[in-house]
């Protein structure tokens, strides 16, 4: 049997990976949206690991919520790349300085 | 080592290279691709976990409509790579020392003596008739009902965020106006004239 510190630990590794690619990615927006989905899937396997473990469904609701949200923010999210894009030609964070902040 | 343990690591290391492979492909395209494999890994995982309606919802919901939304508008950009991979690799090093010390405080956590693990064994099996979807779906429309309108709600905002950010005016635009094809009159669009009749010429065959 697989016991409930292996997801977790994989669920960590998932997370911290998309912290890394974060990181690395940090003028790359649309990577780091990719990013940000990996990471809402590591949080995702935690609570499904969790509810099948303590056999409590509630998890498994949350995570229902869960992908609502980020299938929102992820049309919203790209509907914003596409208006930046279409704005100043370049999707590059750099770029992004006009509130002169 | 059993099968159950066998396809566990074999989930886990395709998913983990997966994930690296989002991170590092200089091909946003290749990015997406690699994300689409990851999510459908992690769906194989959920499958393991018993939360079978979840597994499958990942798969139509994330990779048949939210990576094809990523791969439609990567591949509709225009990116200049070269711009955007210059200093790719400079915070190589602090980012590594972040996650390095958030997976060993997990697994410090994790595989310590006062975890307990031995206090969530693996549960039984389910029964033959049991269905994971029926189990959601009646929690989900009793206990969570006010939550599952909420979340409609959310969705149709983002539909309406999506497209009130996108939409633009063109000038040579042609739409048309149902306020003005209401309110138009007979008068404004037929002109009666009268003109005397003519005789026909008698000579022309009819």
């Amino acid at each position: 049997m697989i016991p409930l510190s292996s997801y977790l630990i994989l669920g960590a590794i998932l997370f911290s990976i998309s912290i890394v690619g974060i990181f690395l990615n940090r003028k790359n927006v649309i990577i780091v949206l990719m990013a940000i989905e990996l990471m809402l899937l590591a949080v995702n396997l935690n609570f499904i690991a969790f509810s099948y473990f303590l056999k409590d469904m509630a998890g498994q609701v949350f995570v229902f919520f869960i992908l609502t949200v980020a299938a929102a923010e992820a049309a919203i999210g790209l509907a914003i790349l596409v208006v930046l894009f279409r704005n100043i030609r370049s999707i590059n964070v750099d770029d992004l300085d006009q509130l002169k902040g | 080592m059993d099968f159950e343990k066998g396809a566990f690591y074999f989930f886990a290391t395709i998913l983990i290279l997966a994930a690296l492979r989002v991170i590092t492909a200089r091909n946003p395209v290749h990015a997406a691709l690699s994300l689409v494999l990851s999510f459908f890994t992690a769906a194989a995982l959920w499958l393991l976990l018993e939360a079978e309606f979840l597994a499958i919802a990942l798969v139509l919901v994330y990779v048949g409509a939210v990576m094809v939304l990523f791969l439609f508008v990567v591949m509709m950009l225009d990116i200049n790579l070269d711009r955007l991979r210059e200093g790719y690799w400079d915070y190589l090093l602090p980012a590594l020392v972040v996650a390095g010390v958030m997976v060993m405080e997990m697994a410090v956590i994790l595989g310590g003596r006062y975890f307990n693990l031995s206090e969530m064994p693996k549960p039984s099996g389910a029964d033959p008739g049991y269905s994971n979807t029926r189990e959601l779906g009646g929690i989900l429309y009793t206990d969570y009902v006010y939550a599952f309108e909420i979340a409609a709600v959310i969705l149709l905002v983002a539909i309406v965020a999506a497209i009130a950010l996108t939409l633009r005016k063109r000038k040579d635009n042609k739409y048309q106006a149902p306020s003005k094809q209401v309110s138009t009159r007979r008068a404004d669009r037929v002109r009666l004239v009268s003109m005397p009749a003519e005789k026909r010429d008698p000579g022309e065959a009819s």
